[in-house]
């Protein structure tokens, strides 16, 4: 009889087990890529509870094993570990960081479990990895748009001030590459540490060799020190920014520097500013208004590679299912779609399916951006 | 040129950090590994007084100083006189778990944000010679020669001063002859703070403040303190001062990448060659 009630028990216990999407997520909600962690999650959380209030994906309702990695490389591999192994889920959104993302690459190869990356390094994807996808923009799309910016405006003489993280060096090493191939000449390279709390040195010595534009790349409050030591030097260089500084947070710390800074970024931050007949407009104001209205926290671009990352989660279980290869071919086939990002277009041979387009041009002005052409 | 005038800008605070630094140790003998703690915690108070509450300059600042001695004051209180059977290790250790506390705190009060706030004095960009200096970083420069100064004259002149240094000298000694050596000790940490927390305020401005700006603030300072020898008063100030330049220099001339490598180079070859520091002094001791 006992034996009996202990198999009933385990049919119980297993019957929702088996009627569930297991969904893993790893972001660094603390830490010091928090800022980037924290939106991931709570755009991640509203979008599982908005599919399972509408019934789910394919019927089964989505349960979320959400951990903080803390932006720590060796937390990420543990709590991937813990995913799969204890958690079994179908498929791991995250982690929140480049470095994370190549620690845990060869691990979701390992134990066959999809992972959609919010991280941008391209070498997420390149080399290919079957079970490995990505949803942000890489730098090299916002190297070439910067690039092709200057060169229409005829410009080709540029110094480059990188910050001394994965994010800074992975945007030096580009910005040094494409150089040739837009035909622009890098006269000085100089860079900063995040915790540094005055440029005016570097910044001297770029002045020196009198370029046309100064790029920055970096991400937190290092950019906008940048940002005002080169006003208070009176550099007349054009500055250029990355994409890491297309927050608000941002325009608020540098103030009055701010103005006139030029960065590529994501369509989401002027999603008001697109033509009513853009075919982005539709998704980024409603996961704008959704985020916004939830949150209480203006919408970063940041959040939105959630967004694209669990839209192509949820394509790969509605289309493939839960098993590991029918997923992945599934995602692969999946054909043009337009996420907060940008127009994807996945492939088998291409597992981020963004390009330069991804990205806009757009200008501080009056403490806001403005989309420039 | 440029290099001089932000490194004797950073440098001031890592001076004013350094200082934190040698009062503790010299009335305790053991490193506050939370000073740059106080420090993150100045410009959190002073943004809180300012931003949130709307409180003029004038009145923020006192706010903040007073809130800084209660702060270090129950700092030593809760973290250094409750232990039980202290030494040296044990207590040093307890100060790196306060620092990480501290920081907890922070980012669970203040956010994960970089908070800014205004400048207090207007915003003009002085043309120096061969160089550029704004009317924050001189505030900055002067408030801490300031500080420096009117410290130093404490300790030389006022009886309470007096007992300080007798504490550093020998604290069994300056407790038979009448000292209270725990309340000195208390105070060491309260105006261990206030030193954290008037760097805290004048660098805001500039250079904002993140939960996370205590690490590496206390270490530079630590470093700057090591470098004028630990417990040296004049030698904190000049050694803040030094790593300041040095940092700025190695900016300008080599690839910038290498600045902090090589400022802490130089404080290496120093203890290598003079092991107390530059500007330390061995205490006399009978055989």
């Amino acid at each position: 009889m006992k034996k009996l009630l202990g198999v009933v028990f385990m049919i119980i216990l297993a019957v929702p087990l088996y009627a569930e999407v297991r969904l893993g997520a790893l972001f660094a909600v603390t830490g010091p890529a928090s800022f980037l962690g924290l939106p991931e999650k709570q755009t991640l959380e509203m979008l599982v509870e908005e599919v399972n209030k509408t019934g789910g994906i394919a019927g089964e309702k989505v349960k979320l094993f959400l951990y903080d990695t803390k932006g720590l490389d060796t937390e990420a591999r543990k709590k991937f570990i813990r995913l799969v192994k204890k958690d079994k889920v179908d498929a791991v959104i995250g982690p929140t960081r480049s470095g994370s993302t190549l620690a845990i690459k060869e691990l979701a190869e390992k134990y066959k479990t999809p992972l959609f990356s919010c991280a941008a390094s391209k070498r997420i994807v390149q080399p290919l990895n079957k079970y490995v996808f990505k949803s942000p923009q890489s730098d090299t799309h916002a190297v070439g748009k910067i690039y092709n910016f200057l060169h229409k405006k005829g410009k080709s003489k540029v110094a480059i001030i990188t910050a001394q993280n994965g994010f800074g060096d992975s945007g030096r090493t580009e910005l040094l590459e494409l150089a040739d191939e837009y035909g622009m000449e890098i006269v000085a390279d100089e860079k900063f540490r995040d915790t540094d709390k005055d440029m005016t040195s570097q910044l001297t010595k770029i002045s020196e060799t009198n370029p046309d534009a100064i790029i920055c790349w970096g991400v937190g409050p290092a950019p906008a020190l940048v940002a005002k030591n080169t006003r208070q030097l009176g550099l007349d260089s054009m500055l250029i920014m990355s994409h890491g500084v297309a927050s608000k947070k941002f325009i608020e710390l540098a103030g009055n520097a701010a103005e006139g800074i030029i960065l590529p970024a994501g369509r989401l931050l002027v999603a008001e500013q697109l033509e009513k007949d853009n075919k982005f407009r539709e998704v980024l104001i409603n996961y704008k208004n959704a985020y916004e209205k939830r949150y209480d926290s203006s919408v970063s671009t940041f959040g939105g590679h959630a967004y694209d990352a669990f839209m192509m989660f949820k394509y790969g279980i509605e289309k493939g299912g839960k098993k590991p290869a029918a997923m992945i071919s599934a995602v692969e086939n999946m054909g043009a779609f337009i996420g907060t990002a940008g127009k994807f277009n996945i492939t088998a041979s291409d597992h981020n399916g963004l390009d330069e387009s991804a990205f806009v041009m757009l200008k501080i002005h009056n403490g806001d951006w403005e989309l420039i052409n | 040129m440029q290099f001089i005038y932000s490194g004797i800008t950073s440098g001031s605070i890592f001076a004013l950090v350094a200082l934190g630094f040698n009062i503790i140790y010299n009335t305790t003998g053991i490193i506050n590994f939370a000073q740059g703690e106080f420090v993150m915690i100045g410009g959190m108070l002073i943004y809180t007084l300012l931003s949130i509450y709307g409180l003029p300059f004038l009145i923020a600042a006192p706010l903040a100083l007073l809130a800084a001695l209660f702060i270090g004051a129950l700092f030593e209180r809760v973290f250094i006189k409750s232990v039980r059977s202290p030494n040296e290790i044990k207590l040093i250790t307890i100060t790196i778990a306060a620092s990480i506390i501290l920081r907890g705190l922070g980012m669970v009060i203040w956010g994960r944000n970089s908070l800014s706030v205004d400048a207090y004095i207007p915003y003009k960009v002085l043309e120096l010679p061969a160089g550029t200096l704004t009317s924050n970083s001189l505030l900055v420069i002067i408030v801490s020669l300031v500080t420096a100064f009117s410290l130093s004259l404490f300790f030389k002149r006022s009886s309470l001063g007096k007992a300080f240094r007798a504490c550093y000298d020998d604290k069994i000694a300056a407790g038979i002859c009448g000292v209270d050596v725990s309340k000195i000790r208390m105070l060491a940490f309260a105006i261990a703070a206030l030193l954290g927390v008037i760097a805290g305020i004048v660098t805001t401005p500039i250079s904002y403040v993140t939960y996370t700006d205590g690490i590496m603030t206390g270490l530079k300072g630590f470093a700057a303190a090591i470098l004028g020898g630990l417990g040296s008063f004049w030698g904190g100030v000049a050694g803040g001062l030094l790593l300041g330049i040095f940092e700025g220099f190695f900016a300008s001339v080599l690839p910038s990448g290498y600045k902090d490598a090589f400022a802490f180079l130089i404080i290496l070859a120093v203890l290598f060659l003079r092991p107390k520091g530059l500007f330390g002094k061995k205490k006399a001791e009978r055989l």
